[in-house]
């Protein structure tokens, strides 16, 4: 008799989602799959807009990264009036994408994952949130927050609010940087990086503590795919894609941005309004592969800066073999290295003196009739690919999404977890909570809203095949 | 020897405005008496510089002794006048009209050139249009991207006429007009051509500048940096006038 567990909402993650459990008659995990539940049709309602919108339309895909989008969707602007952006344009956005990836990294860690790394996976679930967190260990809250609204406050000073800055334009950015602005980041900075330093070190002491997890949460062999920069550092704004196997070989190096048609598919399932891209060479669903923190710094030979460096060799040091690093547990280390590297190169961008120059924009008309923009969301990479007609009009988009990319991962990873933990005879509400927690160290982002931390109402029924329910757990909101 | 200008034969009136004692000339409208003394009345087709067509319905007064409401833009003072321009009645319909025509189109401020900047925005503001009470009609209308210089987005229009009004009283080309009726109304380029097919547009740009929305804009311009200088318009009025 075969019976399906149904985790609906899933919580602590950016979006609505559910998963589902199918169950063979003996109790095992026969297979499990993740709902994306949410239709939002950006690629279909943008089409007939001027694509001097589309940096701010498709920012509102998120309110969690509207920086990502922003900044992809400019360069795919860019291309479209086939201009090079002034350097100092560059470098300025090259700030604002990293104090994104501070302040989501810092949200992903502190307010959606702390409460399982800090709490426990079993947990009182209505303690095992941000708030528990601060009644736990109130100084490690106020830090989290404190990392989060320092990336917020350098996004808002240089683009002039929080969320959705209409700041950087395609060509470069609207207005150049002055020396007040620079000085106001550059004092923040220093706080940041002590946090952020104290934070990884903390971490890297609880490690050890979840060797169960990270040989349960996704470890499953799939490639790696992230861009990198010319000589194979961490970039996040620009450079080139190289994918990595598991075992890390490098299968694809110095692809450009704009020949990801060749390299990436996309299928679609019927159980979810998500894509599943691919690897196209390896074909569906073989052509597996992982984007994010993780794959970055699997990815990356170093990162240029000094701390994080450091924290990249220990980093490689969680593989006992010499391969990548494998277990999607880890994405939550690698977050942490990210933020260091962050805060490290952010320093470094606005201490150079030509990040004051004011020819900050190039200026065109659309002379092209297709454009793609590619970066490093804080999730993964991101393209944005348009067309438009001779009077500049969009006729045709295609956005791949960071978690996008990790669909298949996100789907293989809950079978996995679910193989490890749940018992299908009698649920329990940690068991749940593990299979819930896989997901979120992809910290995947379903849409732009981040929900109250653990309040939703969760119901997890077990059903048997005439649909009876034979055991039941409500979580109210 | 300086030139004296004459002056034309015009009666004064006294008049009441929201309790406030006012003279004006006689051949002044309510809205020109206001602005004169900057009493606050919302309008998105009237416009200093061009011909009065009473459209938009939001320059709304009461007046005493008036059974109905009366267009500010539209009535003429008169002795003894006296005009209440902002009851809870007034305010009431400003919010409603400013509502339908936001429900009647696809007026989205977050990605617009003219965010920040347009009038019809500022006057949901200043009616307190935190929300829209009926359905929007969510229908879909084109974007005419054809002139080497500018836009027009038919989605962001609020049919006030303004563009048609200044290209044909000061500008002279009449390159504007008004095609349909309802909610397929709609502003058109000589006989409905595409813009960057009109054999009567000079380029001149006066349309985009008097435009109150984000409907005609310039080509070239992001989110919120279309910003409109409207400063012309009198003056050339009055110089057209004088001739």
């Amino acid at each position: 008799m075969s019976r399906t567990i149904c985790i609906d909402p899933v919580t602590r993650i950016e979006g609505h989602a559910r998963i589902s459990l199918q169950l063979a008659d003996s109790g095992e995990v026969e297979d499990a799959k993740f709902h994306l539940t949410q239709f939002r049709g950006f690629e279909k309602f943008c089409e007939g807009r001027p694509y001097r919108e589309m940096p701010a339309l498709t920012a509102r895909t998120c309110g969690i990264c509207p920086v990502s989008h922003l900044l992809a969707s400019n360069k795919a602007c860019d291309d479209l009036l086939a201009v090079t952006i002034p350097p100092t344009a560059e470098k300025l956005r090259r700030i604002m994408n990293l104090a994104q990836l501070l302040q989501s990294h810092a949200l992903s860690f502190f307010h959606l994952s702390s409460p399982d790394l800090l709490l426990g996976w079993d947990s009182d679930p209505a303690k095992r949130n941000i708030f528990g967190v601060m009644a736990k260990d109130p100084e490690l809250a106020k830090q989290g927050i404190k990392l989060r609204q320092i990336g917020q406050t350098i996004i808002e000073i240089l683009g002039g609010k929080k969320i959705h800055p209409t700041w950087v334009v395609p060509g470069g950015v609207n207005e150049p940087l002055d020396s007040e602005k620079r000085e106001a980041m550059l004092k923040m900075l220093p706080e940041a990086l002590t946090i952020a330093k104290d934070t990884y070190g903390l971490f890297k002491t609880m490690v050890p503590k979840f060797k169960d997890e990270a040989e349960h949460f996704g470890t499953m062999p799939t490639m790696f795919l992230s861009l990198v920069s010319p000589k194979g550092q961490l970039e996040h704004y620009d450079g080139f894609i190289r994918i990595k196997d598991a075992q890390g070989r490098i299968v694809e190096d110095r692809v450009p941005p704009s020949d990801y048609p060749r390299i990436i598919g996309e299928a679609v399932e019927d159980f979810s309004y998500m894509k599943f891209p691919y690897y196209k060479p390896m074909g569906y669903p073989n052509g597996i592969y992982r984007v994010g923190p993780l794959a970055r710094l699997n990815n990356a030979e170093s990162c240029g800066t000094p701390f994080a460096d450091v924290a990249l060799a220990e980093f490689h040091m969680l593989q006992e073999d010499s391969g990548p690093v494998r277990s999607s547990f880890h994405y939550h280390y690698a977050r942490l290295v990210e933020i260091i590297f962050a805060i490290e190169t952010m320093q470094r961008l606005l201490k150079d003196p030509s990040i004051l120059d004011t020819r900050v924009r190039s200026r065109a008309r659309g002379n092209r009739n297709e454009g793609i923009g590619v970066s490093e969301a804080p999730r993964g990479i991101l393209m944005h690919h348009y067309k438009i007609d001779d009077a500049g009009l969009i006729n045709w988009v295609d956005l791949i999404i960071a978690t996008g990319h990790n669909n298949l991962a996100m789907n293989q990873s809950i079978k996995q977890v679910a193989d490890a933990y749940v018992d299908g005879n009698k649920l329990t509400e940690g068991m749940l909570n593990r299979v819930e927690a896989v997901i979120r160290c992809y910290d995947p982002c379903l849409s732009c809203a981040s929900h109250a931390f653990g309040q939703m109402p969760l119901s997890i029924e077990l059903k048997d095949a005439s649909g009876t329910v034979i055991d039941r757990l409500v979580r109210d909101a | 020897m300086p030139i004296i200008a004459t002056q034309p034969s015009v009666r004064v009136v006294t008049l009441r405005i929201d309790g406030q004692d006012l003279s004006a000339r006689e051949d002044e409208t309510i809205i020109e008496v206001c602005r004169e003394n900057k009493i606050p009345i919302p309008s998105l087709c009237w416009m200093e510089g061009l011909s009065v067509v009473g459209a938009c319905r939001l320059c709304m007064v009461e007046v005493a002794g008036q059974n109905r409401l009366l267009a500010a833009c539209a009535t003429r003072v008169a002795e003894g006048m006296e005009i209440t321009t902002n009851s809870e009645k007034l305010q009431r319909y400003r919010r409603t009209l400013v509502e339908l025509l936001f429900a009647e189109r696809n007026h989205v401020c977050s990605v617009c050139v003219s965010n920040g900047h347009c009038e019809l925005q500022w006057l949901a503001n200043t009616c307190g249009v935190d929300h829209v009470r009926m359905p929007y009609r969510n229908s879909g209308y084109a974007v005419d991207s054809t002139h080497e210089m500018f836009r027009v987005d038919h989605n962001r229009c609020v049919l006030c006429t303004r563009c048609v009004r200044v290209c044909d009283e000061i500008e002279g080309a009449h390159t504007w007009d008004v095609m349909g009726r309802g909610s397929d109304c709609q502003v058109i380029t000589d006989l409905a051509k595409p813009w960057g097919e009109s054999d009567t547009c000079t380029s001149c740009g006066k349309c985009v500048q008097v435009c109150p929305t984000g409907a005609l804009v310039k080509q070239g311009t992001s989110v919120g940096e279309m910003v409109k200088d409207q400063h012309f318009l009198p003056i050339l009025a009055r110089r057209r006038s004088a001739r």
